[in-house]
């Protein structure tokens, strides 16, 4: 992420704080700083979601489109993801400087997808072998204030959460060619099953102990850490090393088990924002203006 | 553990205005006169004999004197001010320092004091071992000695109360919170230090005990548990206080800090977005208790 100079003497300040579980701005180890959710803002997508993790701001926009499926799934419908870096969210990701962050975001999100428990791909499927669903999520970086794996996981389970698929029925075969009928009514759509759509904890190790969401400064404090992801059922579904220092086994091990504890408790409480959210009337939405 | 909340829960931050004057608030490109005879200052240009802003800010006039006062821009360095800057680059016989300004400041190597409080000419192994005494990274409290001609400023800590800073919590607001006064070193009452630059940058630290050693001996030892939450603490009010844009100097900070103990709060409680609104507004009502 980015990279912010520090002394040494408030390196130090953070490595004791860390020991002593009282952070810089009060935290313990395993707190996260406020998060506001929004979803439904962009109105010409089938999803969306805006999610502000105190400094990092994330926009996800869901687009359905039909297209046939893979040759050797053809009862799956599919995800893409696209991730772009603006460089407006911080001076490191101008012209080219944010592409490789955004091609590793992607692909921890699409290995984080791949495992079978976290989303029913046989839902988007229309036609077998002929066509099905593909959903395009988009995913944009505003502002960059560290943590950004955990705040676009979040963005993306809240945005495939309000995604609505318009209902296809199949009319009669006309020889080879099959015709699909979309119903006029805006509102008869369906949603997929987000339970266990999976949430990143990115935890950093500082000294002998290990935090989840990292400020920028503590992220350069440290050396190593793992981005784990974790699925609505406490089930791992994809791990990355990040950064250039070692990491003990035993400590490994010890990461991943809290990482998992902590995106359970993070998964129940977001779907019971979301279903709350849900409630709300429409002409509460708040959007980019505040 | 984790707090999440809808866009529509969470409070709109009214800016706590210190008086109830209207002001003349322009958008850029938005029209400020069409008479003729005044003279354009910074943030205006003219158009058709019109005269436009050019930034987002309040209208000042002095006389004939039309200028433009930006809400948010980098600092602007006046001779005398305290800054806290962090070096960015050691070159021959400087270093340059980031300021918040537009341009990196230059503390010279004849403007600091050498440990061990030797007044003599600078030599060729000084200059060599100035990677010793400032390294990048590094901050530093210094006074602006003057300005050049392109605008960047020069800095110096001639004295004994500025120099390296030791353990503590940066935090950066906008230039134009931070009042200008006396003094803008404090201890404070509650086991902490704060250093208000001018520029923005907010140093919060341990009570410092003596005035150090020329300023360049760094205290690397733990912080005591109570300095750290006293320090924590007010992080999170200065923070709080610049999100709702009142003025941050010693008084207002002491009275964020006391409402945060007296109304119970934790220290990570400070930074939900409806705590901070509660304690601007039990701030603004003290200084209105003040007043009368």
């Amino acid at each position: 992420m980015a990279e912010i100079l520090l002394s040494e003497a408030e390196k130090a300040f953070i490595h004791h704080g860390v020991q002593d579980d009282l952070r810089c701005d009060g935290r313990t180890r395993l707190d996260y700083r406020p998060i506001i959710l929004e979803t439904g803002l962009v109105s010409n997508a089938s999803g969306s979601a805006r999610l502000r993790l105190a400094n990092s701001d994330i926009l996800v926009g869901v687009k359905v489109e039909l297209a046939s499926p893979l040759p050797d799934k053809p009862q799956e419908g599919r995800l893409e993801f696209f991730v772009d870096c603006s460089a407006n969210a911080t001076p490191e990701f101008e012209g080219r400087g944010g592409e490789d962050l955004a091609n590793e975001i992607c692909r921890f999100l699409q290995r984080s997808y791949a495992s079978g428990d976290t989303i029913n791909l046989s839902e988007l499927s229309v036609l077998t072998g002929q066509q099905c669903w593909v959903l395009y999520v988009d995913i944009l970086i505003l502002e960059c204030g560290g943590n950004l794996y955990d705040a676009v996981s979040l963005a993306v389970k809240s945005a495939l959460y309000a995604t609505q698929i318009p209902s296809i029925k199949v009319a009669t075969m006309d020889g080879d060619q099959p015709e699909l009928e979309l119903s006029d009514d805006p509102y008869d759509t369906k949603r997929l099953n987000t339970e266990n759509i999976p949430c990143v904890v990115t935890l950093m190790k500082i000294g002998n102990h290990y935090l989840v969401d990292p400020t920028p400064e503590e992220e350069c404090c440290s050396s190593s850490g793992i981005v784990v992801a974790v699925s609505g059922n406490k089930k791992i579904t994809a791990v990355r090393k990040i950064g250039s220092g070692s990491l003990h086994p035993d400590s490994l091990v010890s990461m991943l088990k809290t990482g998992s504890e902590v995106g359970a408790v993070v998964n129940t409480i977001l779907m019971k924002k979301l279903l709350e959210e849900e409630t709300l009337e429409l002409s509460q939405k708040v959007g980019f203006m505040r | 553990m984790v707090d999440i909340r809808l866009a529509s829960e969470v409070p709109p931050f009214h800016i706590v205005a210190d008086s109830t004057e209207p002001k003349h608030l322009v958008t850029p490109g938005s029209l400020i006169t069409k008479e003729t005879g005044f003279m354009r200052g910074h943030g205006t240009y003219m158009q058709d004999d019109c005269l436009y802003s050019s930034v987002a800010g309040v209208v000042e006039r002095v006389n004939q004197l039309i200028s433009v006062r930006p809400l948010k821009s980098r600092y602007h360095g006046e001779i005398g001010d305290v800054v806290i800057g962090r070096v960015t680059e050691v070159s021959q016989k400087r270093w340059k320092l980031d300021t918040n300004a537009r341009l990196d400041s230059v503390l010279l190597l004849q403007s600091v004091n050498l440990p061990g409080g030797e007044l003599r000419r600078r030599s060729a192994e000084d200059e060599l071992a100035m990677r010793q005494y400032l390294k990048e990274g590094d901050l530093v409290s210094a006074e602006v000695q003057n300005i050049f001609n392109d605008g960047a400023l020069s800095l110096h800590t001639r004295s004994m109360k500025y120099g390296k800073l030791s353990q503590g919590c940066l935090i950066k607001v906008s230039p134009s919170l931070i009042r200008r006064q006396k003094t803008h070193f404090h201890n404070l009452p509650c086991g902490a230090s704060i250093i208000m630059g001018n520029n923005g940058f907010v140093w919060i630290c341990p009570t410092l005990l003596d005035d150090g050693a020329g300023g360049f001996v760094q205290n690397l030892e733990t912080v005591p548990h109570a300095d750290r939450q006293a320090i924590s603490r007010l992080r999170n009010c200065v923070t709080a206080l610049a999100h709702c844009k009142m003025m941050i100097y010693d008084t207002s900070i002491m009275h964020a800090y006391e409402a945060s103990v007296n109304a119970g709060l934790e220290i990570k409680d400070l930074l939900l977005p409806d705590k901070i609104k509660e304690i601007a507004l039990m701030v603004r009502k003290q200084f209105e208790m003040e007043k009368e």
